[in-house]
């Protein structure tokens, strides 16, 4: 059997590649993928505690996060795209319309 | 009807004029020119009959009873006031008629004077443009002069006196295109204004001094102040009244305006400036009578002034080549003859005189017309001559006003003339004196005009000459009833020395005071011899001033030009008047010029420069500072504090780069230090 740690483990690298991924990447969709393997960092960080418990809740729990993300995903494509309308970039560096 | 119906309805006499003129200056253009003549001459006859039944019905009462007054209501109600004497009295002017036998005498020769030079108008005017104006403006004049002699007060007969003034500046400019029209009819009305000064302040005088100016309370007035003979204050408004009757009568030194006042048509000179207005003056004194006989001294001012105004004006008249001018110089002098009587005391002397002058001198201007009327327009009597025959009416009237104004008897000019020289003989001999010479110089100047006008040689240019024609009925008929008038018209006043009565003078008897008394008894002490030869002397001399007239302008007509030449300086004087436009333009109208250019100076530099421009100067340069204000301090003030939030936000400007990605770095940073700052509080608790 698997021990717990090695999940947790491989939940701390990909919540670490996501937010290297946010901080460094330019391209809001990368960012947004980005965001995506942080959600998804924390479904198997619960989804291991769950099993390493014997509690379902952690599972289930899970599910919600995947639904939040599909939710998340859905409206952050569509401020993109909105946002391209106004100004033909997806480069995050170059959205500075609210500076000062 | 009532006994006395034409008396209580006296207030009809100007009210009928009155609406023919409102009727023609409203609506006249419309009208027709027959229905403008109808109405305005059908105004001015009715106002005629009522004259002639209020006369009529006048003379029904005993002589002391001869006095009836018409008030329609209290015009000015001033309430009580004390008089300059302390006298408490209640003061009201009413606009009320008086009929006694001096307005008697001068309604009738208004209305009936006025009535045949409206009739001779409807020929005379026939072809002129405004004809309506002409008569709207005629019956407006025909009211004001009916409300001047019928006044009760003095106030209403200023009014009157006012409305006569401002329908002769209207008359004279009838042809206001010319501008010499406009000129005299300004020059009228202006020199008009200084006399109507002098009577206004007799008004003002009377009200403080005496507290009443009805003329029927002067007597009682003057009574109850103990006035005594040579009161100063009498003597001023006597004299200020006669200030404003040398205005309007045209005497020394107001008279300039008569002359130049012959540019209105002729029927205007006739009825205003020969008949009717000008007399308004002498009117004016006879009605103030009761003063004047208290004021010795301004009645030796009016005879001096009257006597030089009839010599003065004379001799002017016999050089004036322009048949109207030599008329209005006539006019002048003869109206020096009136004060004169008025002067010496026989104020009905004077009456006369203006009666049967209206006559004469209303035929003299009505004939001159008709003979311009003739000349297609010419007035020089140098371009006249041999028209006897082509215009006979006209001629032979115009010859009968002429006999009568040089005192021919037995014509009307003859008695009431000789009635001023016999009076002014035994008040002055010299006065007398110039009265007497003025009557031979007007007898010659009078005849000149005839000869060089109706004999003589013909000096009628060419094309003229084919059109000369007499004129139409309208206005040949009113020239023979004023000649018939001016042959009969002094029979009223026969004198006691040729088996006369002298009624007339007994007729005005009621109006002239009291004080008068004396002179008139005296006047019948002297009778007899003297009264003969003065009255010999004064046909003698008119007789000697026809036969020179006749030397020089018929017989030996190289004869003037010769004693022109001869005598130049002499003759230039006269010729131009005297030179007195020229020394009245160069002492008052110039200096009243040059008043109004200092004026308009001061109006530039003064009012303009400094007052106008020096506020918007000042404005400006408040403005300049308040826009500093604005700028740097109430301005300045609120960029401080937006600069210092500005300044103040500096490093937290910093902050905000606009990148996501520092954001999400913060963010990271922040959480990290959350979190180890519950790490360090877990360790610390765990130890």
């Amino acid at each position: 059997m698997i021990p717990t740690s090695h999940y947790l483990f491989l939940s701390l690298a990909l919540f670490t590649i996501g937010v290297i991924g946010v901080l460094t990447r330019r391209n809001v969709i990368i960012i947004l993928m980005s965001i995506e393997l942080i959600l998804n960092a924390v479904n198997i960080n619960l989804v291991a505690f769950s099993r390493m418990l014997g509690n379902v809740n952690g599972q289930i729990f899970a599910i919600f996060v995947i639904t939040d993300a599909a939710a998340e995903a859905a409206v952050g494509l569509g401020i993109i795209i909105a946002f391209f309308r106004n100004r033909p970039t997806v480069l995050a560096d170059e959205m500075d319309i609210l500076k000062w | 009807m009532p006994t006395e119906f034409f008396l209580d309805k006296v207030w009809l006499i100007p009210l009928f004029p009155l609406a023919g003129a409102a009727l023609m200056l409203l609506v006249g253009k419309r009208l027709q020119n027959s229905a403008v003549s109808a109405v305005c001459v059908g105004s001015v006859f009715a106002s005629f009959l009522f004259s002639l039944g209020a006369v009529w019905q006048l003379l029904q009462r005993p002589a002391a009873e001869r006095v009836a007054q018409k008030i329609l209501f209290e015009w000015v109600p001033a309430g009580l006031t004390h008089t300059s004497s302390g006298k408490l009295v209640n003061f009201v002017a009413e606009w009320g008629l008086l009929l006694d036998p001096l307005s008697a005498v001068m309604i009738l020769v208004v209305t009936g004077v006025g009535f045949l030079i409206h009739f001779y108008s409807i020929g005379y005017m026939a072809h002129e443009g405004g004809y309506y104006r002409f008569f709207g403006y005629m019956n407006l004049f025909m009211f004001s002069m009916l409300t001047l002699v019928l006044a009760n007060n003095m106030l209403l007969m200023f009014v009157g006196w006012e409305g006569v003034g401002l329908c002769s500046y209207l008359l004279i400019g009838f042809y206001f295109l010319r501008k010499s029209a406009a000129d005299a009819g300004k020059k009228a009305f202006i020199v008009n204004r200084v006399g109507d000064a002098g009577f206004l302040l007799g008004i003002f005088l009377s009200v403080g001094a005496l507290g009443t100016i009805k003329f029927t309370e002067f007597a009682p007035a003057l009574a109850a102040g103990h006035f005594t003979v040579g009161a100063p204050v009498i003597t001023a408004i006597a004299l200020l009244l006669f200030v404003g009757a040398t205005g309007k009568s045209a005497q020394i030194p107001l008279y300039v305006w008569l002359p130049d006042a012959m540019e209105g048509p002729t029927p205007v000179s006739a009825l205003i400036h020969a008949a009717t207005m000008v007399t308004a003056g002498v009117y004016m004194v006879t009605r103030h009578n009761a003063m004047y006989q208290l004021a010795p001294l301004a009645l030796d001012v009016v005879a001096v002034i009257g006597a030089l105004t009839a010599i003065y004006a004379a001799s002017m008249g016999l050089v004036q080549n322009d048949i109207k001018r030599i008329l209005a110089y006539s006019t002048i002098s003869q109206l020096g003859y009136m004060f004169l009587a008025c002067g010496v005391g026989a104020f009905a002397a004077g009456i006369f005189h203006l009666t049967t002058h209206a006559f004469f001198k209303a035929l003299l201007f009505l004939g001159s017309g008709s003979v311009i009327h003739a000349l297609s327009g010419e007035q020089d009597i140098r371009k006249m001559g041999a028209l006897w025959d082509k215009i006979p009416t006209t001629a032979k009237t115009f010859l009968i006003a002429t006999l009568a104004i040089a005192g021919i008897p037995p014509f009307a000019g003859f008695f009431s003339k000789d009635e001023i020289l016999g009076k002014t003989f035994e008040h002055s001999p010299a006065l007398w004196g110039i009265g007497i010479l003025t009557a031979g110089m007007t007898a010659f100047y009078m005849f000149r005009l005839v000869n060089m006008t109706f004999f003589g040689a013909s000096r009628v240019p060419h094309d003229v000459e084919h059109h000369i024609h007499e004129s139409p009925r309208t206005m040949t008929v009113p020239l023979m009833i004023l000649a018939a008038l001016s042959v009969v018209g002094g029979w009223i006043g026969w004198p006691a020395s040729l088996g006369g009565s002298n009624r007339f003078e007994h007729f005005l008897d009621p109006v002239i005071a009291r004080h008068g008394a004396e002179h008139v008894e005296a006047a019948a002490v002297h009778g007899g011899a003297i009264e003969y030869a003065l009255m010999l002397a004064s046909v003698l001399i008119a007789l000697a001033g026809i036969w020179l007239a006749r030397l020089f302008y018929i017989q030996r007509t190289d004869l003037p030009g010769k004693l022109a030449s001869s005598f130049s300086g002499l003759y230039q004087l006269v010729y131009r008047k005297y030179y007195m436009d020229e020394v009245y333009d160069a002492l008052f109208v110039n200096r009243a010029k040059d008043l109004g250019t200092t004026l308009a100076l001061f109006d530039a530099k003064v009012i303009d420069a400094l007052g106008v421009d020096g506020t918007g100067w000042l404005t400006r340069f408040a403005s300049r500072l308040s826009i500093w204000w604005d700028t740097w301090i109430v301005d300045g003030l609120v960029n401080l504090a937006a600069r210092m939030v500005w300044l103040f936000s500096y490093p937290v400007r910093m902050v905000q780069t606009g990148l996501v990605s520092s954001y999400a770095l913060l963010i990271v940073f922040g959480v990290l230090v959350v979190l180890g700052y519950y790490g360090y509080l877990l360790r610390t608790m765990l130890r």
